[in-house]
């Protein structure tokens, strides 16, 4: 039987011709991933073993993101924690305040990921990845630190659902909506287990930093990894940033897919998920007068420079609304300073928004903009879980850069066609 | 090992948001964790938990993030097995890399009520329910799973290859 993309990966990384979903194997890695809330656990699991150094030095990252510039000090001793596990282990990819930034934005604009890579990251997220043709996926502590001792990980070979993309979006509508709206049709467990595949002659219209929004977003339906075929702009992509070895795999004609479906993304609209699910979508014509409080523009979902040219380009010139604070977060400090070359801070802080030095913070509501009881946000983050961003009894309405950033505009949830007259 | 204790049940996508909230992940010590378990859907959960309790959810169980926390905050308050529909992937793999057994069977969800006494017998792969006198059977782990369990752990399971 022929293999998918993500069968492929695996089989190679295991030793094996071939395999099939549900063996479990043991998996080489390439790169294991950790942050200031997963690497404290895994480094005190990683003592138990009783071995004093890495399988390799140049194939772990340590990002400090969460809760950084730390906001508290339980929060800095675990940082602490971490740099000294670094600084012991000697670990080349250790990423400092400064240096930093949200780990899926910065793994890959460093280069250290590449097509045909297997990663596991103690950060769900860890799917971002699958944009550039890799395997990843998201692991717990305990595998991070089992990964850390072997160099390997223990994996199910997934079943897979292949997503044929065709035709070109329309003008305001990005990766976030193209996500969203699969997620809405498929609901948070369509993917359970599964791989999804992404394919199809509408990847063509598809940024690299929309692809990244699409994969980062599969563990939202449930699945192991999201993965796209590798093109022309994967290529640029990775040969613009990384000098690894990189290999691409296709998907076998006779691949078996447990389903296949269609997304036609002309079609597709700006789509917001309402509380408290990613999967409770609705499109942006769909949506009533819904007031809101803050609007975050960041993360690892939508933190990237074109989320944030996006932004720009609808700010520039207006306000934010009077009832509104706007939150803006690049991701990496590459992020930032292209954002300030390129006068988006000037738009951003004339229209009255707050920026921030990179970090995840009110997207886990960690700090820097945690929601009181019964406010609203509208957020480029990926999660709208109860409570996520602050009280339990706040809202979080997920939507794109562009939905965002009009939001901001008029006080309520609206279309950037509203705000672009 | 047969694992007995009363239901404690919870509906589809319970999140690790809600298990845990990260607003307490700056905490690193686990019986502390323990103290907010459950707080953001039942804020009752710690004052009623007893040791050997066990929870039953629905759906896609302990979906959203990786942290280990949330199945590690799910042992550390006592609980002793967590019967779900489906869990979520990240979750299942934490719970079984922590040994904390958590068990997948729809039926046996179905019926159960809140407070209702299980009896889950591992080796055997049955649950049995005291108040319907139902007896439900589940699927047993995989071998290498199983060798993972036994050997207490992810970590406790490398010592030993
Ligand atoms: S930005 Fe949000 S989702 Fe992304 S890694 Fe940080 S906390 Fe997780």
């Amino acid at each position: 039987m022929g293999m998918t993309m993500t069968q492929k990966i695996l089989a190679r990384s295991s030793g094996h011709d071939n395999v099939t979903p549900g063996m479990l194997i043991s998996a080489k890695v390439d790169m294991v991933l950790g942050n200031d809330i997963t690497a404290p656990v895994a480094i005190k699991e990683f003592e138990k073993a009783g071995v004093d150094r890495v399988f390799d030095k140049e194939k772990i990252a340590l990002v400090p993101d969460h809760f950084t510039p730390n906001k508290d000090i339980k929060s800095a001793q675990q940082v602490k924690l971490m740099r000294e596990f670094a600084k012991k282990m000697e670990i080349s990819n250790f990423f400092e305040i400064g240096q930093m930034g949200i780990e899926h934005a910065l793994l890959p604009e460093l280069g250290l990921v590449t097509a045909g890579d297997l990663v596991i990251g103690a950060d769900s997220h860890t799917c971002t990845y699958g944009a550039l043709g890799a395997f990843s996926t998201g692991v717990g502590s305990t595998d991070m630190a089992a990964a850390m001792v072997t160099g390997e990980v223990w994996l199910k070979v997934p079943e897979a659902i292949k997503f044929t993309l065709t035709g070109k979006p329309s003008e305001w509508v990005s990766g976030k909506d193209i996500i969203l709206h699969i997620i809405g049709l498929i609901g948070v467990d369509g993917a359970l287990y599964k791989s999804m595949e992404f394919t199809g002659d509408g990847l063509e219209f598809l940024t690299m930093d929309d692809r990244f929004t699409i994969a980062n977003m599969a563990i939202e339906a449930g699945a192991k990894n999201g993965i796209f075929e590798v093109d022309n702009e994967t290529m640029q992509y990775i040969q613009g940033h990384s000098t690894k070895h990189y290999e691409v795999f296709k998907p076998d004609e006779d691949a078996h897919y447990v389903d296949e479906i269609n997304i036609e993304l002309s079609k597709i609209k700006p789509t917001v998920a309402f509380p408290s699910l990613p999967e409770n979508t609705k499109t942006i014509d769909e949506i009533e007068d819904i007031p809101i409080d803050q609007v975050v523009i960041g993360s690892c979902t939508n933190g990237r420079i074109g989320d944030m040219r996006i932004a720009a380009k609808i700010l520039a010139g207006k306000k934010v609304n009077d009832n509104v604070r706007c939150i803006i977060i690049p991701a990496t400090q590459k992020i930032w300073k292209q954002c300030m070359h390129e006068g988006l801070f000037d738009i951003f802080i004339d229209a009255g928004c707050a920026v921030s030095t990179p970090t995840c913070g009110p997207c886990l509501g960690g700090h820097m903009g945690i929601l009181a009881e019964g406010e609203r946000a509208v957020s480029t983050t990926n999660r709208n879980f109860v409570g996520r961003m602050g009280h339990v009894n706040s809202e979080v309405y997920l939507a794109s850069p562009a939905v965002a950033a009009a939001s901001a505009i008029t006080g309520k949830i609206s279309s950037p066609e509203s705000v672009m007259l | 090992m047969n694992y007995i204790g009363k239901v404690l049940k919870y509906g589809d996508n319970i999140d690790t948001d809600v298990i845990i909230p990260a607003r307490y992940l700056n905490i690193s010590d686990y019986k502390e964790l323990a103290k907010h378990c459950m707080e953001d859907i039942d804020p009752s959960f710690v004052s009623r938990v007893k040791k050997g309790d066990i929870i039953v959810g629905g759906q896609n169980f302990g979906c959203g993030s990786s942290r280990e926390h949330a199945p590690i905050t799910i042992k550390e308050s006592g609980i002793s097995c967590v019967v779900a529909k489906s869990f979520a992937r990240i979750f299942y793999r934490n719970s079984i890399n922590i040994g904390l057994p958590i068990i997948e069977c729809p039926e046996c969800v179905e019926d159960a009520n809140e407070g209702d006494k299980l009896e889950i017998d591992l080796e055997n792969g049955t649950i049995f329910n005291y108040s319907n006198e139902k007896t439900y059977k589940i699927m047993p782990f995989p071998k290498f799973i199983q060798n993972i369990i036994n050997s207490g752990g992810l970590m406790e399971h490398i010592k030993t290859q």
